[in-house]
């Protein structure tokens, strides 16, 4: 039989106002099992403590109830009392009297009553209580970064900076992602490449970083400190040791039918290409899809060219299996396909582009060498015409758009429109908007000049059509402020296209078991609190792969997500949370029906000798793992014999409070 | 149905014969000329008292499960909707499918002393999900529902909640909880019952009060929803006449009309409607918007 | 018939999953937003914690009502526990208003941590509800009343 204390807080008035804390300290002495009953101005403060204390000693209780405040509030606080006076930490309960009961009553009678009732279901569960725990795990020092863009470079510097071993596995030949394409940055303009590619070679000298290019993560198993990965890098048919980046191989190859993707397809490049010259590695692939040799056997040039004998038209796929103790998402965007909006004309005219094709035909490195010449003919634009929100601020998510805004786009909308009229004071320049969002640091100082003193045209107002009529581009659109119909023969139209999550993210989300929103954004463990935590333990986010955000932000928030990782790799041992599901052996059927409703694929089966009164047979059994389990008890329930239970919260703890309850 | 069982029979000896199995798992006569009841021959002697026919309505998947320890292959006689048992059974790793020889039989309904079975004028089909051979004939591979087999749910839910009360306690207040159905049931194998369980919060021996019965017939056909292959063994065998496949079917047709149709024992995959989930799935209020409908 | 006694006053059960609406709860509280004192909360890690076999409980030892408030779906802490918790209460609840319980004692709400107003609405009409059906004897273990 057990040794019940019970404790009954005032919380000042909080509690003592609305409910008779005498009467329930009185009322719960006649409970079974209860020894010890008394109540206190705050049992939280340190008096208050060395009274439970006091009275675990003297009277030798088993396990105490604390009827409080929210468990959500001094739960820990109070396990950690008892724990000190020698009690196990989890032979406590908390009633939660304050929320649910003094808070939200004004009648005492009622109040008291209620109270009552509450701690008698505390009590109740805590009949049931045993002793639990904690279990440890052991902590593998590495980290796992997916995606190799900004986030994914930044949090690797400064997990490595910490000592600690990180793989950046990239899906394209090169790290640099999306900020790579970029011409110069808002609201600085300072030029993207002079400050990303000094930290690409930061991340490739640094001895911790290793950058796995070319590459997928394919499969992710365990549990926070102790993930295996397995990475399949794709044959480049180069060989990366070998190769120099010398760059020969790409002027020689004959086929330049591929697109060049760094370029947004703009413009053709060889089968054997480096994405673009500051790329890391510095080392060329190629693109079987395009390569002569590879698709008939013939050519074989690039070979006979590379002095460093690199080329390996038999490279296979490599599979690489490491272990983790922390990974990190950081899979990025892509500008979303417009092609089915159609009233923008965006397949019917090429001068129609997108603002991330904008940003390689402004670019230096670009198709145009940095000189702005429309597509279709090579032609200085004299009007241009920026329509923002393309595809982003929907009512719907579907094809034609997002629910949510892009962030970027005005900023960067702003930043083209600027840099435009600098460089060429002879172009018109006019930009449809439906709101103008600033809200970043000289941001909106940075708009302010883009309209005033750079003479942007800002019409507040939507497209309704974008037509091709004898080399033009008729744009359409309403003017709000003025009230009237907008009509520009414009030369080129630049689209604010929406940014989506790279199409990667979903199946890494489903891998790692880590949350995504309804628009493939990976949720954080606390919107507000814990934002760079996926919900998954172990797992971090950095990036837009949470959700749209600018370089700054971006920055920020990878190497918020890389001192989370520090601290977690820290650790030489994890203690696991005691409450979780845990089989009979004797009643478990091995039915299967448990592991399809784990959500992190904590149990696993295994033929076992089973021993019982009557028993002795080997059976299919159901394992917990207790180190991957999070205790969600979603297995309990599948479970037709209720062979698995949840720690802390079994079936009979939870039983005995609906008694309580009811009775 | 002669033709065929003399057919099984001989093939049955000829396995037992050349050592494929060690034994039969079939049916002999009982003790009423309508009550043929499962058993087990082990050599060709006592395959003399194997029957089938048009009483061999008992589902022999269930038994299975008493027989799958023993040495060597038992040959195991299905109907085709025993079959969806049996192969549920494996999707559970509760049989093992290689320890079993199966000669799917050709059905062309079943009776009792009451006529024709329940089960069988709701006909599920006349498929075989598992087999190693089927034995079967032209006249038997026919289609042979008469009725829709959720015609019985259809009415009660067109009653009102009253007379749905009444009816139901008139029924299940009939229950002696002799455990008949749970026992017959080929869904219901767990090595312990929670109702056998101290623990579970739901064991009880017999019917004390009126809520017992109500809660035990729920809880059981929860604990087979999405596993139930509507087999209709648990009325058949209920000793009170208690039409408790109007439980399940009630499951099985909710479960078709929320999460598309579903039928246990079919396909290889282990997940249920139960043990799945779409994010577009219906709330619960559905229940409270269909009955005001 | 709704049974009108005196003496009666509802007994109701609120399951409430600890990340969100146990905190819901929690925020309705600090808020003062009050809502009934016969709705008493049983914290469960997850809505998908709860067995159906707890709600037929309750109701045996004389629940006249039994809510069960879990994160909004897509929200579920565990990722996917709302969802199974949906569907196990869709069928449970459908299958007590085929035997002619009535449909209202039993309720699912999806509450978030931030809803402490949503919380305190949902109770006070739950609450109302279960009062205006009154005493629940058709769900019921004889022995359980006093």
């Amino acid at each position: 039989m057990q040794k019940i204390g019970v404790f009954v807080c005032w919380c000042g008035s909080n509690i003592a106002a609305t409910v008779d804390v005498e009467a329930v300290a009185e009322a719960m002495k006649k409970e079974p099992g209860v020894v010890f009953s008394a109540n206190y101005q705050y049992m939280c403060s340190a008096a208050g403590q060395k009274m439970i204390q006091d009275a675990i000693h003297e009277h030798g209780l088993t396990g105490i109830v604390v009827c409080s405040c929210s468990p959500r509030m001094h739960e820990a606080t109070f396990r950690k009392t008892a724990e000190a006076a020698g009690l196990n930490p989890y032979m406590v309960e908390i009633a939660n009297i304050r929320e649910q009961c003094s808070w939200i009553h004004k009648d005492k009678d009622m109040g008291t009553a209620k109270a009552i009732v509450l701690a008698k279901a505390a009590v109740a569960k805590l009949r049931n209580d045993t002793p639990l725990q904690a279990g440890t795990s052991a902590v593998t020092k590495r980290c796992l970064v997916i995606g190799g863009g900004i986030a994914g470079i930044q949090t690797a510097l400064d997990v490595a900076d910490a000592g600690y071993e990180v793989d950046i596995v990239e899906q394209r030949p090169t790290i640099g992602g999306r900020m790579a394409q970029l011409d110069k940055t808002f609201p600085t303009l300072d030029c993207a490449a002079c400050i990303l590619t000094p930290k690409m070679v930061e991340a490739s000298q640094n001895e911790k970083i290793n950058i796995i290019s070319y590459a997928n993560v394919e499969k992710v198993s365990g549990f926070v400190g102790n993930f295996k990965a397995t990475i399949r890098k794709k044959a480049r048919y180069v060989d990366e040791t070998k190769c120099t980046g010398c760059s020969l191989c790409t002027t020689k190859c004959p086929s330049r039918k591929g697109k060049d993707e760094f370029n947004m397809n703009l413009n053709t490049r060889g089968a054997i290409y480096i994405p673009f010259a500051q790329a890391i590695p510095n080392v060329a692939v190629i693109d079987p899809e395009q390569c002569i040799k590879l698709k008939t056997g013939k050519c074989g040039l690039c070979e006979k060219v590379c002095s460093a004998g690199a080329i390996n038209y038999k490279q296979q796929d490599e599979v690489i299996e490491r272990e983790y103790g922390a990974i990190v998402v950081a899979t990025g965007f892509r500008p979303m396909d417009v092609s089915a909006l159609n009233e923008f004309a965006y397949l019917d005219s090429p001068d129609v582009v997108t603002s991330l094709e904008f940003e390689r035909l402004m670019n230096a490195a670009g198709p145009t060498k940095g000189t702005l010449l429309r597509p279709s003919d090579g032609k200085h634009p004299k009007t241009i015409v920026f329509i923002q929100c393309v595809g982003s601020r929907c009512e719907e998510n579907n094809r034609r758009g997002k629910p949510y805004c892009s962030k970027i786009c005005c900023m960067y909308t702003a930043k083209h429109a600027m840099l435009v009229r600098e460089k060429y004071p002879d172009t018109d320049v006019h930009v449809f908007y439906i709101d103008v969002r600033t809200p970043g640091k000289n941001f909106d100082e940075f708009y302010r000049r883009a309209a005033e003193q750079y003479g942007v045209d800002y019409i507040k107002g939507m497209v309704g059509k974008v037509a091709p009529e004898n080399g033009k581009l008729m744009v359409q659109g309403s003017d709000l402020i003025e009230n009237k119909q907008v009509k520009i023969a414009a030369d080129m139209v630049v689209l604010a296209t929406a940014i989506e999550p790279d199409p990667t993210a979903r199946a890494i989300g489903t891998m790692l078991t880590a949350s995504m929103d309804t628009n493939d954004f990976f949720t954080e463990a606390h919107p507000k609190l814990r934002p760079v935590e996926s919900p998954t333990a172990g797992v971090f986010l950095s990036g837009v792969a949470q959700g749209p955000k600018d370089i700054p932000e971006t920055v920020a928030q990878a190497g918020a997500a890389a001192a989370k990782v520090i601290g977690l790799l820290a650790k030489d041992h994890l203690v696991t949370n005691p409450c979780v599901a845990q089989t009979n052996e004797l009643m478990c059927n091995g039915c299967s029906q448990c592991e399809k409703v784990c959500p992190y694929g904590a149990i696993t089966y295994i033929d076992k000798e089973v021993r019982g009164p009557g028993v002795r047979e080997v059976r299919r059994i159901a394992q917990v793992n207790p180190a991957v389990c999070q205790g969600c008890g979603a297995c309990t329930v599948t479970c037709p014999s209720g062979a698995m239970d949840l720690k802390g919260f079994s079936n009979q703890q939870i039983m005995a409070e609906v008694d309580a309850i009811c009775r | 149905m002669q033709e065929i069982a003399k057919r099984i029979q001989n093939r049955a000896l000829e396995l037992l014969a050349d050592g494929t199995v060690s034994r039969v798992l079939g049916w002999e006569k009982g003790e009423t000329q309508a009550d043929w009841t499962p058993a087990l021959f082990e050599s060709a002697e006592e395959m003399k008292d194997f029957v089938y026919g048009e009483y061999a309505g008992a589902n022999l998947s269930k038994y299975c499960l008493k027989l799958k320890r023993l040495e060597g292959r038992t040959l195991v006689v299905l109907k085709p909707c025993d079959t969806l048992s049996f192969h549920q059974l494996t999707k559970e790793h509760r049989l093992d499918r290689e320890k079993f020889y199966i000669i799917g039989a050709g059905c062309k309904g079943m009776k009792d002393e009451a006529g024709t079975l329940l089960k069988c004028n709701a006909c599920k089909g006349k498929e075989f999900v598992v087999y190693d051979e089927i034995i079967d004939d032209e006249e038997s591979r026919k289609p042979s529902a008469v009725m829709d087999r959720m015609d019985g749910v259809s009415d009660l839910e067109k009653m009102t909640a009253q007379q749905r009360y009444d009816f139901w306690r008139g029924e299940l207040s009939r229950c002696i909880r002799c455990n008949a159905c749970r026992n017959v049931c080929p869904a219901c194998t767990c090595e312990k019952c929670v109702f056998d369980n101290p623990a579970s919060g739901a064991a009880s021996k017999a019917p004390v009060t009126d809520f017992e019965e109500n809660m035990f017939h729920i809880i059981r056909a929860y604990h087979v929803a999405g596993r139930c292959t509507d087999c209709g063994e648990c009325s058949r065998v209920c000793p009170q006449h208690i039409p408790l496949h109007l439980l399940n079917r009630k499951f099985i047709k909710d479960m078709n009309e929320l999460y598309g149709d579903y039928q246990a024992g079919e396909g290889d995959d282990e997940r249920t409607p139960m043990t799945s989930y779409t994010k577009e799935d219906a709330e619960p209020g559905i229940v409270k918007e269909r009955g005001n409908a | 018939m709704p049974v009108t006694n005196s003496e009666w006053k509802p007994k109701i059960v609120a399951f409430c999953c600890n990340w969100c609406s146990y905190a819901g709860a929690d925020l309705a509280g600090s808020g003062r937003l009050s809502y009934p004192a016969d709705i008493k909360i049983i914290r469960v890690p997850c809505s998908c914690r709860v067995n159906p076999m707890f709600i037929l409980r309750a109701f045996e030892r004389g629940a006249d009502g039994v809510i069960l408030c879990g994160c909004h779906p897509g929200d579920c802490h565990y990722t996917s526990g709302n969802y199974f918790a949906r569907r196990r209460m869709t069928m449970l609840f459908s299958m007590l208003d085929y035997l002619g319980i009535e449909r209202e004692r039993t309720r699912v709400e999806w509450v978030s941590a931030a809803e402490g107003a949503k919380f305190s609405k949902t109770m006070n009409e739950f609450a109302e509800a279960i009062a205006k059906l009154g005493e629940n004897r058709k769900l019921g273990d004889i022995r359980c009343k006093k």
